[in-house]
């Protein structure tokens, strides 16, 4: 059977022109001729699929395709990356790892987003900074599995024996017999041969690694500067209309009527209701849709909405309400969460205590692309094209939503444009299907900028009273940490709010208290970018600075004495070894202890999250009007061997930048239930012009590699706040920093 | 009503003259390499050309567009189909993180170039500060824009 590309061409529009492009690839390649090459097998997955009947392989194999990460057939390589792109580069750093393993030409592979497949690939989404330490193993293994196969079929085609072959550059190599064949060419013959047993196959060693280590390019990033719709917000459906959502601006308001002839009468409106919703802040709040011809009039159309609100069972949160109860409640005991030694006594018998209390502000995840999620929703099926960092968990809640068995959800992963926590949470995904299924049209929501900042899961503020002691030789005897959190029910803290017995100086030092006590909160609050770290480090490590300071100590000096001897704290602790390491490296780059000379000065902060041991010097400028200029920051970090050096630096980089906007000036505020905050002009990203200098070193320990989108992030606000105390002899307590009359120079 | 996109000329009908340029891009022409990111210009996500100038679509009522020549992401590779020297050294220098913030960055730059072929730091800055990049990689956009603004002056 053959066909001719005008054919193809009308089958699948553009396909004719990728067959053009393959055949003159494969004709290069296999010397074939144009009758060879043009052999359908037949439709694959809703497409066609051709098969080349290159020379000394058997025409009647499929492709090699041993596991869900790896395809090779005729026409080449082609790579799964099968967690969540959200920026912290997985779908570039993932398939790396396979490619390693695999011996293929990177710059030949093929990477695509994979299916959302449990049985096939485990545990999918993008948190934690999980990706790397999951997924490393496996990932290595399925790349050796596919390799191994490869040389299995060139060993029995050349009648040699396997371990005479040696693999580079998606080729299987025979030195002696002075051959070699591409992993195109041995695909159908490799897939013929038995699957080895994944655990058994042989791991290259760290120095035979060629790709990884290296500085690649984002597998995107040709698509993305010529914005190709890679985004959730890009996609379209075939007779699509678009939707908005309008809530009750404070959480758990319902709409008791709202002007919906009116809306519906509007130009370019094609339907409005009201959902009442799961009344799930995970799932579908009670609002007004509205489904439109296109954005613009949906918009238009949400701004003339008169909604008439039930707020009876509304939350009536107020920051400043909260600050008064914490300061009250940070001055007596709450529940222990650590109680090791004996403070009182350390306190008792010290040379000089020390005593401050720290306070930071909730803040917003801020994606730049706002939340939205197209969805179709009929015959009992639920279609989702969703930028989410839990795919898994936004096909369960959105059939859970829709009343249909989740087997009947499809999910297509699209790029995330930023998670920071925000896109673990699938609102928008269910609000989507939801609305879909009451106006039974495909839809896109599209929540605006204010929407974002309304209805978000927030990073939750808190308040520690810290406490200290140190003997008359400056070593620090004492710790105690009272902590006001927020819980959203039933007293456990929310996401990110709770202290452990983990969190620094937990098992560093003898006298140890930590007590916590949650505030009623009914905002809803939960993870974000490094949770408890990102707030607790500026704690700890200010605090620790303090301490040093009141001593007449050096910092770095007291910072190295309390992590002590190298050793292993529990087995999800720091190693004080490796912390010690980076720490003495960030100092040493920095150039710790020069003279900066007057109102400048520096500042360090280590802080073990996410598996990451990471150091952080900032050095900092401040005029007499407060105003603060961050000149450097030097960053140490020690995640192991490094994946994609390019990629690694970049999520450094960024976490310096994030970690210095939202120690600046972010701060989200509640009165009466409702933030205060509305768009970006309330909520001061940084940007270009007050970027430091950033310079960031690598420990290439040979720990197992761990993740970088988040361990980055906390030294950073105790470094800079230190250097502000350097410079000014001022101790920074509150964070953003603009509330104690800081701002950027 | 008539645009004119990346060198085409675009009939529309039965618009609202006041829906902002963005919308029309990305609803009406299925241009969604411009960005939605706040719609009151704070952000920079939907920065295209108008006439050359670097300008947030998401505030420009396409009543204002009138005559005027639109460039957005979609319409910067050379003519055989190549990367601009821009889009390359974005690419070289694996400057995106989440990459939704980064069409709006090359344009505002590709506006900069082309007023300004050799800027210094602080003119960069300038230009590039009404884009927010919430992932925080301005250092690599700036070491992008100096790379390219080298490479089209060696390139005459």
């Amino acid at each position: 059977m053959s066909l001719n590309y005008e054919d193809i061409g009308k089958v699948v529009p553009g396909l004719d022109r990728e067959f053009q492009r393959a055949e003159n690839s494969a004709s290069q390649i296999f010397k074939l001729d144009r009758r060879q090459f043009l052999k359908l097998t037949g439709i694959v997955s809703g497409g066609l699929m051709l098969a080349v009947a290159a020379p000394k392989t058997r025409a009647s194999a499929g492709p090699l395709n041993p596991n869900g990460y790896v395809h090779i057939d005729e026409n080449g390589i082609t790579l799964y990356a099968k967690n969540p792109e959200i920026g912290q580069g997985v779908k570039t750093s993932l398939p790396m790892i396979v490619a390693e393993e695999l011996d293929a030409d990177w710059s030949k592979v093929n990477v695509v987003q994979s299916t959302i497949d449990q049985t096939k690939y485990g545990m999918q989404f993008a948190g934690g900074s999980m990706s790397i330490p999951m997924n490393w193993d496996s990932l290595r293994r399925a790349g050796a599995t596919a390799r191994a196969m490869l040389v299995g079929a060139a060993a029995k085609q050349w009648g040699v024996g396997p371990s005479t072959l040696t693999t580079k550059d998606s080729y299987v190599i025979d030195a002696m017999g002075g051959r070699k064949a591409s992993y195109m060419e041995l695909a159908s013959a490799a897939a013929e041969m038995p699957v080895p047993d994944p655990a058994s196959v042989k791991l290259k060693s760290k120095d035979q690694f060629n790709l990884l280590g290296k500085r690649i390019t984002g597998v995107d990033n040709q698509d993305l500067v010529q914005g190709k719709p890679l985004f959730g917000i890009d996609q379209s459906i075939p007779g699509m209309k678009y939707a908005v959502y309008e809530k009750c601006p404070a959480i758990g308001g319902k709409p008791n009527s709202a002007n919906l002839d009116e809306i519906k009468a509007l130009p370019g409106i094609h339907d409005a209701f009201i959902l009442e919703g799961t009344n799930n802040a995970m799932e579908v709040m009670p609002g007004v849709a509205i489904v439109a011809n296109n954005t613009w009039a949906a918009l238009q159309a949400k701004r003339n909405l008169k909604i008439e609100w039930d707020e009876t069972e509304a939350c009536t949160d107020s920051w400043s309400a909260a600050q008064a109860s914490a300061k009250e409640i940070s001055e007596k005991s709450g529940s222990s969460v650590v109680n090791a030694g004996d403070v009182d006594a350390a306190f008792e018998n010290s040379a000089q205590q020390v005593s401050g209390l720290y306070t930071y502000h909730f803040v917003s995840h801020a994606n730049l692309e706002p939340q939205n999620c197209t969805a179709w929703y009929h015959d009992g099926q639920l279609e989702l094209r969703a930028p989410t960092q839990t795919p898994g968990q936004a096909v369960m809640s959105s059939a859970k939503v829709v009343g249909i068995s989740p087997q009947m959800v499809t999910l297509h992963q699209t790029r995330c444009g930023g998670g920071f926590g925000r896109r673990l949470y699938n609102d928008f995904v269910c609000e989507a299907a939801a609305i879909s299924k009451q106006a039974g049209v495909p839809v896109k929501l599209q929540w605006t900028r204010e929407d974002d900042m309304a209805y978000d899961l927030y990073r939750a503020g808190g308040f520690h009273q810290m406490d200290g002691s140190i003997d008359s030789e400056g070593k620090i005897t004492g710790w105690r940490d009272r902590f006001t959190t927020f819980t959203n029910g039933g007293g456990r803290p929310v996401s990110g709010g709770g202290m452990s017995a983990g969190v620094f100086p937990g098992g560093l030092l003898e006298n140890l208290s930590v007590e916590q006590t949650a505030l009623e909160w009914k905002t809803r609050c939960a993870a974000w970018r490094a949770p408890g770290s990102n707030v607790f480090g500026f704690v700890v490590m200010s605090f620790l600075d303090e301490l040093a300071q009141a001593a007449g100590r050096d910092s770095l000096e007291v910072l190295l004495e309390v992590l002590g001897e190298p050793r292993q704290l529990g087995a999800r602790g720091m190693h004080t070894g490796r912390a010690a390491g980076v720490v003495k490296l960030a100092a040493k780059k920095a150039g710790w202890g020069k003279d900066l000379g007057s109102n400048r000065g520096m500042g360090i902060a280590f802080y073990y999250s996410h598996a990451g041991h990471i150091a952080e010097v900032a050095d900092v400028s401040v005029d007499s009007d407060k105003k603060v200029r961050v000149n450097k920051v030097t960053v140490a970090a020690d995640v192991g061997p490094i994946v994609n050096l390019s990629g690694a630096e970049n999520q450094l980089q960024g976490s310096v930048v994030d970690g210095l906007s939202t120690m600046l000036g972010l701060s989200v505020t509640f009165e009466n239930g409702r933030v205060e905050q509305s768009n970006f002009h309330r909520y001061p990203i940084l940007r270009m012009s007050h970027t430091p200098e950033i310079d960031v070193h690598f420990v290439e320990s040979d720990y197992p590699p761990t993740g970088l989108g988040e361990p980055g992030f906390p030294p950073l606000a105790p470094a800079v706040c230190n250097a502000i105390f350097a410079a000014t002899g001022h101790r920074v307590r509150t964070l953003p920093i603009s509330e104690e009359g800081y701002s950027i120079a | 009503m008539k645009l004119k996109v990346n060198s085409e000329t675009i009939d529309l009908d039965g618009l609202d003259p006041a829906t902002p340029l963005l919308w029309v891009l990305r609803d009406e022409i299925g241009l969604v390499g411009t960005k939605f990111g706040c719609g009151i210009s704070q952000c920079g996500a939907c920065t295209v050309l108008v006439n050359g100038k670097a300008t947030k679509s998401c505030s420009m009522p396409i009543s204002g567009v009138g005559d005027s020549e639109v460039t957005t992401i979609e319409g910067l590779a050379n003519e055989d189909g190549t990367l601009s020297a821009l889009q390359q050294a974005w690419v070289d220098l694996d400057v995106a993180q989440c990459g939704y913030c980064q069409s709006g960055q090359i344009m505002a730059a590709e506006a900069l170039l082309r007023s300004n072929p050799e800027p210094s730091d602080a003119e960069i800055d300038q230009a590039l500060d009404p884009n927010l990049c919430r992932c925080g990689t301005y250092l690599r956009i700036k070491a992008a824009v100096k790379t390219a603004a080298t490479n089209l002056q060696s390139a005459g």
